[in-house]
């Protein structure tokens, strides 16, 4: 348990994503050993391994390529570079240090799969991060990793990078890849799945970035190597993205099942300025908010799920005593409100009648019946918006509200933000 | 304005490149921003002709994505990121320092036509370093007053990102075709 630099190994290393200091670390060793072995035990390896995604949902990763029908192509896979989670920032870290991971990663699943053009989606902000893995795609390209008959082998694979506009939504799988075809990022109907039905109607396997970067260190040293990482459920290691009021914020790459305790209070450095902790976030903006007392749950998809709170894109936001919850809140639903793509009702109009609500209780403008009113809206999008974005901007106020009414109520009586108020007094 | 050559050719690569023609919409868009600052409906319909695709449908692509401006800006593009992890650390007041300093409101480009500023909700993936804010394509993280007065004073001279100013400076005027 605790620190485990997998992917992260050798981030320490100086100019990692030239090529061929990359392969001086073992680089590309991992796809020229998958190139030997037949696809299918490419996937029954990544089955055996339990590797889940990393995207959030932590499907498993070989049962997810599995799939795919049989005998159909083109088919394609995309890397989800699309990181726009609030509190997330792990693949833009894993890209900057090492693209060549990344692109090792995306060919051992293209071969994995039968694909033969592969695309990253990359958001639109990571600029810098769009030109790394350019320099790396066209490094490989150059060094014969990609294009034509790779290595010899006979197997053809090009990679296009694609970036994005500034969408969250496009981060959702099948907004992703009706957004590659060209049209306004909206999500699709599921089924069919995007394994049967994806990108240009083909089957299509989309993979995160984290997830990728996995790939390369199974097929190099095994399933039972990685099994023995994690827990029984949550095999390896995770990113995690420390933010909020935490003395050393950053990226921390743990084995799986260790405390959050020990990431928080050790490698965070604790919680800043010598203040109690009052709330934190496993998973970033969608997820619900949990207390101290779940300190010493472990960091692990099934763990987190039970004390109530999921894992998600692995974002640990850290909040001290002295944040409003209420705002807190409100922030990430108006993140929601200008992220919903407008497709479904319950999501474009819910999203905003909560933003709407949240905005009086900040304003000093809240009625009693506001917070039944918001549990209500909440009540009404979550398992009835068209995609998971309008169920998730629920979880976080909703489980506010749950532990931390009372600041509502304080809202409404002291008509304005308590916390605001203090910190006004405190300054004068 | 009618789009430069080397936009039109890379337009035509990108339509090739794709196994789908309308594939080639968003980066073609960015094609367009980087030569021009912003996509005009002049320039949506040269995307169209580009890719043999309705006009109809390159706007309504276009307005979907937050990034694509369709109106000009100031020289440089400055975002402040208000999310709950940036305001955890201190953004609100680096909003606030920022508008004061700029003397122009969220949304607003300064008199000099220098900068262009606005406050988002969308996380820019660096809360790791919040406060932070997006300048043009760069990101510039843990902000203090005097950090923000560095990258402003520095912004005020500096060029446009993407080369010249194309958007403001008058280009030399393309020969109509024989027709």
């Amino acid at each position: 348990m605790g620190i485990k630099p997998v992917l992260t190994r050798d981030f320490a290393t100086e100019n990692l994503e030239q090529l061929a200091v990359y392969e001086r670390t073992g680089g590309y060793s991992g796809f020229k050993k998958a190139l030997e072995m037949q696809p299918d035990a490419l996937v029954d390896l990544v089955k055996a391994s339990g590797l889940r995604g990393r995207g959030g949902a932590g499907f498993p990763t070989g049962n997810k390529w599995s799939f795919l029908p049989k005998g159909v192509y083109p088919r394609y896979l995309v890397c989800n570079a699309d990181e726009s989670e609030p509190g997330c920032f792990k693949d833009r870290y894993l890209i900057e240090e090492s693209p060549h991971q990344v692109l090792e990663g995306i060919l051992i699943a293209s071969y994995a799969i039968g694909c033969n053009l592969a695309f990253i989606y990359i958001r639109g902000e990571y600029l810098p991060q769009t030109e790394a893995l350019e320099r790396a795609i066209e490094e490989a390209r150059q060094a014969g990793y990609l294009g034509r008959n790779v290595l010899g082998k006979g197997y053809d694979i090009d990679v296009i990078l694609h970036r994005g506009a500034g969408a969250y939504i496009c981060g959702e799988e099948t907004a992703m890849l009706t957004s590659l075809e060209g049209y306004r990022g909206e999500p699709r109907l599921k089924p069919p799945f995007p394994a049967v039905k994806g990108l240009y109607g083909k089957p299509t396997v989309v993979n995160n970035v984290e997830t990728v970067c996995n790939l390369p260190h199974i097929v190099l040293n095994g399933a039972e190597w990685f099994k023995a990482m994690g827990t029984p459920t949550g095999a390896g290691t995770r990113l995690w993205c420390m933010s909020g009021h935490i003395n050393r914020p950053g990226n921390y790459e743990m084995e799986n099942g260790t405390p959050i305790r020990e990431l928080i209070e050790e490698h965070g450095g604790g919680v800043w300025k010598n203040r109690k902790l009052k709330a934190f976030q496993p998973g970033g903006a969608s997820m619900m908010v949990l207390l101290p007392e779940h300190l010493d749950v472990g960091l692990d998809f099934d763990a987190i799920a039970k004390a109530g709170s999921l894992a998600g894109a692995g974002a640990m936001v850290v909040m001290d005593e002295t944040t409003c919850m209420v705002d807190a809140a409100r922030r990430y639903v108006k993140f929601f409100e200008h992220e919903s793509c407008g497709k479904c009702t319950p999501c474009r109009e819910g999203t905003y009648w909560m933003a709407n609500i949240f905005d009086r209780f900040e304003g000093g403008d809240a009625k009693p019946g506001d917070i039944d009113l918001l549990l209500d809206i909440g009540y009404n999008i979550d398992g009835r918006s068209f995609c998971p974005l309008g169920d998730a901007s629920t979880w976080f106020p909703r489980s506010v509200i749950k532990f931390f009414r009372d600041e509502f109520q304080e809202h409404i009586s002291q008509k304005g933000c308590p916390f605001k108020k203090a910190l006004q007094e405190a300054v004068a | 304005m009618p789009l430069a050559k080397p936009t039109v050719a890379q337009i035509q690569e990108l339509a090739a490149r794709y196994p789908s023609k309308q594939s080639a919409i968003i980066p073609a868009l960015w094609a367009v921003q980087h030569e021009q600052g912003y996509v005009s409906d002049e320039a949506m319909g040269e995307i169209a002709q580009h890719l043999g695709l309705p006009p109809s449908l390159i706007e309504a692509t276009a307005s979907f994505y937050s990034m694509f401006l369709t109106r000009p800006e100031g020289r440089h593009d400055v975002v402040i990121c208000v999310n709950a992890p940036c305001m955890l650390r201190g953004a609100d007041e680096m909003a606030a320092y920022l508008e004061r300093q700029l003397g122009v409101r969220d949304g607003q480009t300064t008199a000099d036509g220098a900068i262009t500023w606005h406050s988002t909700i969308e996380c820019l993936g660096a809360c790791g370093g919040a406060p932070m804010m997006q300048v043009d394509h760069r990101f510039e993280e843990n902000l203090t007053p005097e950090r923000i007065d560095a990258i402003v004073q520095g912004l005020r001279k500096e060029p446009a990102p993407h080369g010249a100013e194309p958007k403001r400076t008058a280009r030399p005027r393309v020969k109509k075709a024989q027709s």
